[in-house]
């Protein structure tokens, strides 16, 4: 069984978050996960990029299938160059948010996902990694 | 620049989302339907969205300002067609749509409206009674 290789993606317009969704939905379809999971992690990764475009200055995102024993999922890995997030945990809160947005994203995506991983530093940008597997 | 059309359905409008929204997409949709509602005194405004496949925060909450503003009008929004592994998804994702009112379909949303707005008029409107 053929593995399809990590693919890493511009995140620079909101048509680029169009193209990220589509290509995290068939990455999903591929690891075999069932319809909610796929909504889930697309849902995730929109949230995701949407924050790298709009905070981080816009970014890349990097997918990969992933094989644990025959345990088959999707990681997606965000990463921008943006001024970072001086409070991971307050970010992390529902509700808060230094946009116009909901405040839901970050806290929102990490609940769709089964792995979630976040580094950040002042002025030296922002790393979001999720997984979820199957 | 593309904008998401409006019908007239009784006195209510019926909104399909059938694309990608983008921000300004979106403040357009607004605003067109604020007008329309004005212009046609519409009841209510129905959303349907049973072509999207993923419901995120920037939708959800396009979904409640459309929602807070025709209140405001006298108007209830219905959205319409949600799938269910989108309804999963929203509510684990933290998005209650607190200020919307659901259907499972347009039939169902035109019957919400006709009721709330039929209950308020019974006395000048007969045609409601039964």
């Amino acid at each position: 069984m053929s593995t399809t290789p990590p693919d890493t993606l511009p995140i620079r317009t909101s048509d680029d978050v169009v193209f990220v969704r589509q290509q995290v939905r068939l990455r999903a379809v591929q690891a075999g996960l069932g319809l909610v999971d796929q909504t889930k992690i697309v849902t995730a990764a929109s949230e995701l990029a949407r924050n790298t475009l709009d905070y981080g200055g816009g970014g890349t995102v990097t997918l990969s299938s992933i094989d644990d024993n025959g345990r088959r999922g999707v990681r997606l890995v965000f990463e921008d160059q943006g001024p970072g997030i001086p409070d991971i945990p307050l970010a992390l809160q529902d509700g808060y948010t230094t946009g116009n947005g909901l405040g839901l994203g970050l806290s929102g995506a990490k609940r769709l996902s089964n792995e979630f991983r976040i580094e950040s530093a002042l002025g030296g940008g922002t790393r979001v990694m999720i997984a979820r597997w199957k | 620049m593309d904008r998401i059309p409006i019908l007239k359905l009784g006195d209510a409008l019926l909104v399909t989302i059938q694309v990608d929204m983008h921000d300004r997409l979106a403040t357009a949709l607004e605003e067109d339907l604020t007008n329309r509602i004005v212009k046609h005194k519409a009841h209510g405004v129905l959303i349907d969205i049973s072509a999207l496949e993923i419901v995120d925060s920037f939708i959800g909450r396009m979904l409640d300002n459309i929602a807070a503003v025709s209140r405001v009008l006298d108007a209830d929004t219905v959205v319409v067609g949600m799938r269910p592994a989108v309804a999963i998804t929203l509510v684990e994702l933290g998005l209650s749509l607190a200020g919307v009112r659901t259907a499972l379909n347009v039939e169902r949303g035109m019957e919400l409206i006709r009721l709330r707005h039929g209950a308020a008029e019974r006395d000048v409107d007969v045609d409601n009674a039964s």
